[in-house]
């Protein structure tokens, strides 16, 4: 494997009964890169990362992220890998501080360096006001930045964002999709950002993989998308008319 | 050699491998410090003190006022302190078959299932830990209210005991109440552990809850009546003429189907080690000539090891259901696919 190669799955598939999640996916994403994972809900995007993260067993095909197989060594890869899932969740009645120090301790970090730590996390997402604040009284926006200051804690080499804009308001979207962007710039963190809003992701992707019923119909720089004719089925489309037809019914 | 020395080879470092992330003690450790802070912190567990409260009180209450009755006039009989615990119609015995299984699905009903709903859980499946500290830790931490909780309850009766019987527990008897305890923290954790899977196995908080109390209200009228009715039902004894075999197969099926609850086990488990003078948990009928004889002859407590001894295989039953039980929970949730909702 290339040594520049982070995510890289080889005909991975996964199947509930007949029905074909993911369908002989096969990725490769570089160090460094923020890679847009596009397509219409129900695509087949959340179970990927469930695979990559080793949260679900893959039907068939291989996943390698940083050399690891997920499901071998799960602990390996979530040391890691910071995940930010669709819908972030928090314990409603301990404050930012609380829950960012819970996942602190699950990940062996001792107090002492996690206070710091924690205090840097909840400045970057621009929290540091509402860090004593019990998260039930916590805006969506507010909720989901505070998701990304929790994967931070970890210092992860990989971030895997599960529709990180999902349910924001446009200004909400902006800053979300500025603060991954600087992230990743600042950082080096390899980001995977899981969307079906191919508008605000597609800005600060490097590369975007686009993903129907299972199947990626598409991997490269947005540019080079444009121009093709993608093959979805049996049918050709141009990216806008996948846009069309796809991606605005939801 | 130089052959199979490679395999040998890799084989121990996956050994090592396996071992160096096989035990996750840390994990377990944040997630147990992290739920027990939970229970002591929640509104629920205040609610639940007050049962405790009310139990100790009332069950004090009563024992005193029939242990008055009894021992009325009488020279003062042998352990007499145990008494405190096991006579009265509403003693803590009794309170702990029918009511402390409340404690233990209080304690989880909803512990898997809120995690899932709220989103908590995906981001905990996350994290660099196994998967079963999850589980592992939320069970123990509840083991370890229970404790708490029970111990604090005998303490409690214990302290009224002395200051109004004014009678002091010998060494036997603390013996006796720390198996006691011991005994009941396993029950009311086989209750948490129905609670724990009901709510691995349903998703919605209301569901899980109400076929936990289900499954208590079940046992508890069935624990009432079942016994005499199935009995009754399969192999009537009528008050005239009945032959000894009837009346044997009468008290077999009895006991069987009082054996089937959890209440039946446990209040079977508990019962000689809380009373020494006991010396079988069969009924007259079923008993074999030496032990009436024995029942009949002596009229001394049995040996704190001999009281063990009898209740034994009940004690085993309980632990065993109580695994079986987590087992169950603990297969499910690894199995378990969890996503955010």
């Amino acid at each position: 494997m290339d040594a520049q190669t982070v995510i890289e799955t080889r005909e991975l598939s996964k199947y509930y009964g007949q029905q074909a999640a993911v369908d002989s996916l096969t990725l490769q994403v570089q160090e460094g890169e923020i890679f847009g994972f596009l397509g219409p809900n129900g695509a087949g995007k959340t179970t990927t990362i469930l695979m990559l993260l080793g949260l679900t067993e893959p039907s068939k095909g291989e996943v390698r992220v940083c050399g690891f197989n997920p499901s071998r060594e799960p602990l390996k890869v979530k040391r890691l890998v910071g995940y930010l899932p669709e819908n972030v969740g928090f314990y409603r009645d301990m404050n930012a501080r609380e829950n960012l120090q819970y996942v602190a301790r699950l990940n062996k970090i001792p107090d002492q360096i996690s206070s710091d730590k924690i205090d840097e996390a909840i400045e970057t997402v621009g929290l540091s006001e509402d860090a004593e604040r019990k998260v039930g009284t916590f805006s969506r926006g507010m909720t989901q930045r505070l998701g990304i200051s929790e994967v931070l804690i970890k210092d992860p080499k990989i971030c895997f964002l599960d529709e990180p804009t999902l349910g924001l308001d446009p200004d909400g979207a902006i800053r979300m999709i500025e603060l991954i962007q600087s992230l990743s710039h600042d950082r080096k963190i390899t980001m995977l950002i899981s969307s079906h809003n191919l508008d605000q992701v597609q800005k600060i992707s490097h590369r975007v993989g686009i993903m129907i019923k299972g199947k990626l119909v598409a991997v490269g720089p947005m540019e080079d998308l444009a121009k093709e004719k993608l093959g979805v089925g049996k049918e050709k489309y141009t990216l806008e008319q996948i846009y069309m037809k796809y991606f605005h019914e939801v | 050699m130089g052959r199979f020395s490679i395999p040998t080879k890799t084989l121990g470092k996956n050994l090592h491998e396996l071992f160096s992330e096989g035990i996750d003690t840390h994990g377990l450790l944040v997630v147990f410090k992290k739920e027990l802070a939970d229970h002591f912190s929640s509104y629920r567990f205040v609610i639940l003190f007050a049962l405790i409260a009310m139990v100790s009180l009332i069950s004090t209450y009563m024992t005193g006022v029939s242990l008055r009755e009894e021992l009325e006039g009488i020279a003062k009989p042998k352990l007499v302190f145990l008494m405190l615990f096991t006579r009265g119609s509403l003693s803590l015995d009794w309170f702990v078959a029918f009511l402390f299984p409340l404690i233990g699905i209080v304690l989880g009903f909803d512990s898997i299932n809120r995690e899932i709903g709220t989103g908590t859980m995906s981001k905990l499946v996350s994290q660099p830990i196994f998967r079963d500290s999850i589980i592992n830790g939320k069970f123990l931490a509840g083991i370890t209210t229970i404790a708490i909780m029970l111990v604090s309850i005998v303490l409690v009766i214990s302290g009224i005991g002395l200051r109004v019987l004014g009678v002091v527990p010998g060494i036997e008897e603390v013996w006796r109440i720390i198996i006691y305890l011991i005994i009941s923290t396993i029950y009311v954790s086989f209750w948490l552990g129905i609670a724990l899977l009901s709510s691995i196995v349903f998703r919605s908080i209301a569901t899980s809850a109400l076929a936990s109390i289900a499954i208590w209200v079940f046992f508890f009228f069935f624990t009432l009546i079942g016994p005499a009715t199935l009995a009754n039902a399969v192999a009537p004894v009528s008050q005239a003429g009945s032959d000894s075999e009837a009346v044997i197969r009468h008290a077999q099926i009895q006991e069987g189907v009082r054996l089937s609850s959890p209440m039946g086990l446990y209040s079977d488990a508990t019962a000689t080690v809380m009373n020494p003078m006991q010396k079988t948990t069969k009924s007259l009928v079923m008993m074999g000539p030496m032990e009436r004889m024995l029942s009949s002859r002596f009229q001394n407590p049995l040996p704190i090891g001999q009281s063990i001894l009898v209740v034994w295989p009940y004690i085993v039953s309980l632990i065993a259901i109580t695994l079986v039980c987590f087992g169950f929970s603990y297969a499910v949730f690894m199995r378990q696919e969890i996503r955010s909702v």
